[in-house]
């Protein structure tokens, strides 16, 4: 609770080998997540079977095309799903608490002090009527009632600074700051009370390149400075690329692959993933780029098997009646895909 | 910035009064009738003087009001006046001015219409604020919903069913007047009391005309600003949900309800002259009424011109708390 924010003090970055061994006990441990949107054309799960752990200090990029889940994973784990949606089950466990087990009160008390969301749309997400201050300052002491306001000020003024921004911007409207300034209020406001787990929802989607990478550093430095886990969400996988130690991608709700950075780019293993990864444009390779074939499944009428069956280019026969499960390959990667069953770790060939 | 805002606001509302007040010289003026000729033909139908002195009087009255003077002189002596607050004479009761009888009757008006349009105001975003907020309890949502329904009541009617069923029948609260026949006016709670009574069921009918108007502008506002980025993002942040309600929600949804204030106060005369008239309250609305009656040009002009000020300031001073309640329009 009382970790001072100091700029520039590194705490050792977990290496990227340790990654999978292990090293210390996960701060947080996501199982069986699964939501359902409950619409007039029928239900939509859009998070099916969600699993994944995080330590403390790691970071981890969730990529996927637009209503794969990611979103909505975020939402989940903040349990801010609002109907026609509905968790239907799992649990997300922030150090040894069970959000999905706390009450309405006690979700309250776990957000922002145990769980912060540093959301997508910077742009609006500041009120427009209140000072920056008294927006930092209502939720400090929603959190702490009994912190008196010079202290509770001087906690504020300490977020602003560790991301950047002058104090003055304590003293000002939304209006009055440019869209990365308002991002970096977000993250100030993220990480005042210290949480353990910090969700960055595309933090970076309506920023021009340069601020983009200003607010990522910004968000490296004061995740190091109080050893958060950091879950980024995002499209930009080249940013994701130089920021993060592990990579997620989802596909129709499901988790398909989870592998470090450099595995991930090196040797994707989802052929969902290495589709991913073949369409980034790079210097090395100048020839026409290689969109996915296809489009993202409707969720209400997802394929049979694999959901992702009739764009693959790897596709079986096993692959649009079985559904494949998550396994974990030697090294400590997951796959969700029939290529890996069994037991070795297959060449996979497209 | 801000001082050039208010000057610019200034001169605007100078420049309304102006145009207001030349319309109201210039129209009289246009019709062919003569408001003096009106008023001393039908004090000749009652008796009291023969005919043929009539018109000496009107000539010695129109010398004496200065309507015999050029046109420009007069119009200028009439602006003059009015920066004084100086309506002229009423005909109907000279020798007291129109300003006088204004006077008389402002504070009943400004008692009852301010008091319930506020009222109604307040009462009205609130419960408005509430259905449209999804973690209030159903029961809470529900309450607004009969004052949507009574809102296609005319404020008339209204009144009529209230004086029937609960003055008349139910014998509940008096049927109308400002205060009981027999009573003088004068300091003491039991006066005060008294007039509280008289004034509830007028307050009541104007309150239950508009609050359904406030229910339904500020559930659609409350719609929109709920989906709004800074409400989740408030909810993410922990904070309770009463903070995100007042801070968050409601005083953003209200910032529109304020500029809609100010245009209810131009129709509260409307209704002033319709609810005085019915419960007889001796009010601007009562008195405007009597005067068109009478033919006392020189008050229903007065009272017109009156209004018409009272209502040009009052959203001028609207317009000078917005950029209080929205920093965003401190600096445009």
């Amino acid at each position: 609770m009382n970790v001072t924010l100091v700029q520039g003090v590194v705490q050792p970055r977990v290496p990227i080998h340790s990654v999978g061994a292990m090293a210390a006990e996960p701060i947080l441990r996501v199982r069986n997540l699964e939501v359902t949107y409950y619409t007039d054309s029928g239900r939509a799960k859009a998070l099916d079977n969600v699993s994944f752990t995080l330590k403390a200090g790691e970071k981890l990029g969730m990529v996927g095309e637009s209503g794969s889940g990611k979103s909505t994973l975020a939402l989940a784990m903040m349990r801010m799903i609002k109907p026609p949606g509905r968790i239907e089950g799992g649990q997300v466990i922030v150090g040894d608490t069970d959000l999905m087990s706390l009450d309405q009160e006690g979700m309250r008390k776990a957000r922002l002090s145990r769980i912060a969301y540093i959301p997508q749309g910077a742009m609006n997400s500041l009120n427009p009527v209140m000072k920056i201050g008294a927006q930092m300052m209502d939720a400090v002491k929603s959190h702490l009632p009994d912190e008196a306001r010079p202290a509770i000020e001087a906690r504020c003024k300490r977020a602003l600074q560790s991301v950047d921004l002058d104090a003055s911007v304590f003293k000002m409207f939304a209006h009055e700051l440019s869209g990365g300034m308002k991002q970096r209020v977000c993250i100030a406001i993220g990480i005042l009370l210290d949480p353990d787990v910090i969700i960055a929802d595309e933090p970076t989607s309506a920023l021009d390149v340069v601020t983009q990478r200003q607010v990522m550093e910004t968000i490296d430095n004061v995740q190091k400075a109080i050893n958060a886990a950091v879950i980024l969400i995002g499209h930009d996988m080249g940013l994701m690329a130089q920021f993060v130690d592990r990579v997620a991608v989802m596909y129709a709700g499901r988790l398909v692959e989870m592998s470090t950075v450099r595995e991930m780019f090196t040797d994707p293993k989802h052929p969902y993933s290495r589709a991913l990864i073949s369409s980034l444009p790079s210097l090395d390779n100048k020839g026409v780029f290689q969109g996915i074939p296809g489009l993202a499944p409707s969720l209400l009428r997802l394929p049979s098997g694999c959901a992702f069956h009739p764009r693959c280019a790897s596709v079986m026969p096993t692959c649009s009646t079985i559904r494949p499960e998550a396994q974990i390959l030697p090294g400590g990667r997951s796959v969700t895909c029939h290529l890996y069953d069994g037991e070795a770790l297959h060449e996979g060939r497209t | 910035m801000t001082l050039k805002f208010v000057i610019k606001r200034l001169v605007f509302l100078v420049l309304v009064i102006w145009a207001a007040s030349t319309i109201v010289f210039f129209i009289p003026r246009l019709s062919s009738r003569n408001a003096l000729r009106e008023r001393f033909g039908e004090l000749a139908r009652t008796g009291g003087f023969s005919p043929g002195d009539m018109e000496k009087i009107i000539a010695s009255m129109q010398q004496q009001f200065g309507l015999d003077r050029p046109l420009l002189e007069q119009y200028w002596q009439y602006l003059h006046n009015i920066v004084r607050l100086d309506f002229g004479y009423s005909l109907y009761r000279y020798p007291s001015t129109v300003s006088d009888l204004i006077a008389q009757s402002l504070p009943w008006t400004i008692g009852l219409l301010l008091v319930s349009t506020i009222l109604s105001f307040l009462i009205g975003n609130l419960l408005g604020g509430i259905s449209a907020w999804p973690r209030a309890p159903k029961w809470m949502r529900a309450v607004a919903t009969p004052f949507i329904l009574l809102t296609g009541v005319p404020p008339v009617i209204m009144a009529i069913l209230l004086i029937f069923f609960i003055g008349f029948k139910l014998k509940w609260l008096p049927l109308g007047g400002a205060y009981s026949v027999g009573q003088v006016p004068n300091l003491s709670w039991g006066f005060a009391l008294d007039m509280l009574r008289h004034q509830i069921l007028p307050a009541l009918s104007l309150i239950f005309g508009s609050v359904g108007g406030w229910v339904l502008s500020m559930r659609g506002m409350g719609i929109t600003i709920q989906g709004e980025d800074y409400v989740n993002f408030a909810e993410h942040k922990g904070l309770t949900g009463g903070r995100i309600f007042r801070d968050y929600y409601m005083r953003n949804a209200l910032l529109p309800q304020v500029t809609g204030f100010a245009l209810a106060l131009g129709t509260v005369v409307t209704s002033a002259i319709i609810v005085e008239g019915l419960f007889g309250l001796p009010g601007i609305g009562t008195m405007l009424n009597l005067a068109i009656r009478s033919n006392d040009f020189p008050t229903i002009y007065g009272i017109v011109l009156f209004i018409t000020i009272t209502v040009a300031v009052l959203m001028t001073i609207v317009e000078f708390l917005y950029p209080l309640l929205d920093p965003r329009v401190r600096q445009s």
